[in-house]
């Protein structure tokens, strides 16, 4: 994993908390920090915070405590539009749910994830059907989602994630509603995207999946427990 | 890494794959804007084709006619107006055209075995040969009173006259005041003078000779050069009636016409309003339709702001979908409006008049209401929080 130095890490959080507003602290005292060009699992069982890790991690939400970067760039000093643009332009993201929107085609949807980057039309539906071809399915590019099998429609929303080429793809239980099979396929795609060059947070609450990546981040209660690489502390608590 | 503004069509698309994707709700929202346009856009359209028709009845009747008739006494009996009066009325310079009529003490039956009492409430008047032109009157049977007949027994009906004896066919006999008439003509009906539609004529000698006629008129019509009415009004009673210049009555039957039209324009205010409602409650179910389509969507609404959406972007996306739903309803109002006027203005020979104003007027009404409709369930939207939306099933 190299790194120049110019680069800011893609990630880097410290001492980071989530507080929701009825009282449950659903993250707390976070401190993680992940390079450009990772390949990294976030591994809990379900209640244990990733996904609010995940919330933080994407700029969808703030953090009540502590300090999130993205590429660099400070969450906490942000508005909300430019947090906008900073999700349009660095960060893809991949659900369990896939959220395809019904009806449209695969280039369709796929070419919704430059719609908020100012790139004109023609060029979108270009490139979307290059990233269809990138995750193998250059054959399907004109089908609706209700004509995909749960696998295809999973490649069709990491397609849409990746058309940007972001800095981040985050993908929140990614193989959750698949088979075994879809699943292992799915975990490929994503393994040979990073070694493409872009840095994946795959979150999770299956060992198995999170044994077949490089790096391992494991929490619990909100609290990480236990980091693979044994990332280099950051900033004070 | 700024963030542009949609283009246009972008904005099109994204409004149209919202509103497409649920066609049924759409069709039916967008139905209750289009009543509301449709009724407006008919109100407006009937009414103004109507007063068309009333222009066109007026510019081929004139308005310049006026009617004398003799009124009452002070003491509240029924005046007379001279028998000269219809020469007198003759001499004032702008008048165009005189002809008179005068009630006839006598009843018009269809033969002589007919009840007294029976008369149908058909009056018997005594009439000039100069009658049709001055009232432009014309016949739809047989002919009017000829030189030859107009002394003697020979009569023409009013239209509801000759219906109400049941006469067709001029030559037919008919009985009045105790003599055999023959029937010479029918008169299509007289918007100007429609006195004239319930009257059987015969001519001023025939009714003196035969029918105890006075002599003395009971309505002088006469038309007078347009733009000299008013003044001619000023001096006809003392010209129809030295002797008594204040119980003559005058009137211009134009006038009624003129004043149906206002009638009519109150109607057309009431009924305006209530379409009015109609749209307005069509607004509503915009309005319910964009507040379901914000609750359903959320995790669409997720998913655009994980895609980098501003909240701006949401905004705009659902207000632009409730403005091309009720644009959608307008459009399909103004067509309904027009059909509706043309059918109408269609099956009573009317012109058919639709102001370009309420078409337009119509369709900006519609565009605002969309934006009102709209623009809650919009600003909803865009405070959907987006890691919670994401989270909804
Ligand atoms: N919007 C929220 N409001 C209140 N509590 C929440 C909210 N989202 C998550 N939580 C709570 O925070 C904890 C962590 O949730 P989450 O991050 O979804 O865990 P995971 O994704 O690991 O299952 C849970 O106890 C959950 O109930
Ligand atoms: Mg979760």
């Amino acid at each position: 994993m190299t790194t120049s130095p110019a680069e800011p890490p893609a990630v880097e959080l410290s001492g980071v908390g989530r507080t929701y507003p009825g009282g449950v602290t659903a993250l707390q005292d976070v401190d993680l920090l992940i390079h450009r060009g990772e390949l990294a699992a976030i591994l809990g069982p379900s209640g244990s915070g990733k996904s609010t890790m995940l919330n933080l991690l994407g700029t969808l939400d703030r953090p009540t405590t502590g300090s999130v970067r993205i590429d660099g760039c400070d969450v906490s000093a942000m508005s909300d539009r430019e947090l906008s643009a900073l999700r349009a332009a660095s960060i893809g993201f991949v659900f369990q749910q896939f959220h395809l929107s019904p009806g449209r085609s695969a280039t369709e949807n796929v070419a919704d994830g430059l719609l908020y980057t100012g790139t004109r039309r023609r060029e979108r539906l270009r490139r979307s059907a290059e990233a269809l071809h990138r995750v193998g399915l250059g054959h399907r590019l004109d089908h609706a989602p209700h004509e995909l099998s749960g696998g295809e429609r999973q490649r069709v929303a990491i397609a849409r994630a990746v058309v940007g080429e972001p800095v981040l793809l985050l993908a929140d239980e990614p193989t959750g509603n698949l088979d075994s099979v879809s699943g292992a396929s799915i975990l490929e795609l994503l393994v040979r995207l990073n070694a493409a060059g872009t840095t994946v947070l795959v979150i999770t609450h299956d060992s198995g999946v999170a044994r077949q990546l490089p790096r391992r981040i494991e929490i619990r209660d909100g609290r990480l427990v236990s980091d693979s690489a044994v990332p280099e502390r950051v900033g004070s608590r | 890494m700024r963030v542009r503004r949609l283009s246009v069509a972008d904005l099109a698309r994204l409004g149209m794959v919202g509103l497409f994707a649920r066609p049924l709700r759409v069709f039916l929202s967008a139905l209750g804007i289009a009543i509301g346009i449709g009724a407006m856009l008919a109100v407006v359209g009937i009414s103004a084709s109507s007063t068309a028709e009333l222009d066109r009845t007026l510019s081929r009747l004139g308005t310049n006619m006026l009617i004398v008739t003799p009124g009452k006494t002070l003491s509240g009996k029924n005046a007379e107006l001279p028998a000269e009066a219809t020469a007198m009325v003759s001499r004032i310079g702008p008048v165009e055209a005189v002809a008179a009529t005068g009630r006839v003490p006598a009843y018009v039956y269809r033969n002589d075995h007919i009840a007294p009492g029976e008369t149908n409430s058909i009056e018997v008047l005594a009439v000039d040969r100069d009658l049709p032109g001055t009232v432009r009157a014309t016949v739809s049977a047989g002919s009017w009173l000829t030189p030859a007949t107009v002394d003697y027994p020979a009569v023409v009906l009013g239209a509801v006259a000759a219906q109400r004896l049941d006469v067709r066919t001029p030559g037919t006999r008919v009985w009045l005041g105790g003599h055999w008439y023959a029937v010479q003509g029918v008169l299509a009906p007289v918007p100007l003078a429609p006195e004239l539609d319930r009257a059987a004529l015969v001519g001023w000698g025939a009714a003196r000779e035969y029918a105890g006629f006075d002599g003395h008129p009971t309505t002088v019509y006469l038309r007078a050069v347009e733009s000299q009415v008013e003044a001619v009004r000023g001096v006809l009673g003392r010209t129809a009636n030295p002797q008594a210049p204040m119980e003559v009555g005058i009137s211009r039957p134009s006038d009624a016409l003129t004043a149906k039209r206002a009638a009519d324009d109150t109607l057309t205010a009431l009924l305006l309003g209530l379409s009015a409602v109609a749209l307005l409650v069509g607004g509503v179910g915009v309005a319910n339709t964009m507040v379901i389509s914000v609750l359903e969507r959320r995790s669409e609404i997720g998913l655009r702001r994980a895609l980098g959406a501003k909240r701006s972007h949401v905004r705009i996306q659902f207000l632009n979908e409730a403005l091309l739903l009720s644009a959608l309803g307008g459009a399909g109002g103004v067509i309904l409006g027009v059909l509706a006027t043309g059918a109408y203005a269609l099956s009573r020979g009317w012109p058919v008049v639709v102001p370009g104003w309420a078409s337009a007027g119509g369709l900006g009404a519609t565009l605002m209401i969309g934006a009102l409709a709209g623009v809650y369930p919009a600003m909803r939207a865009s405070r959907v929080a987006p890691a919670e939306a994401l989270s909804a099933p």
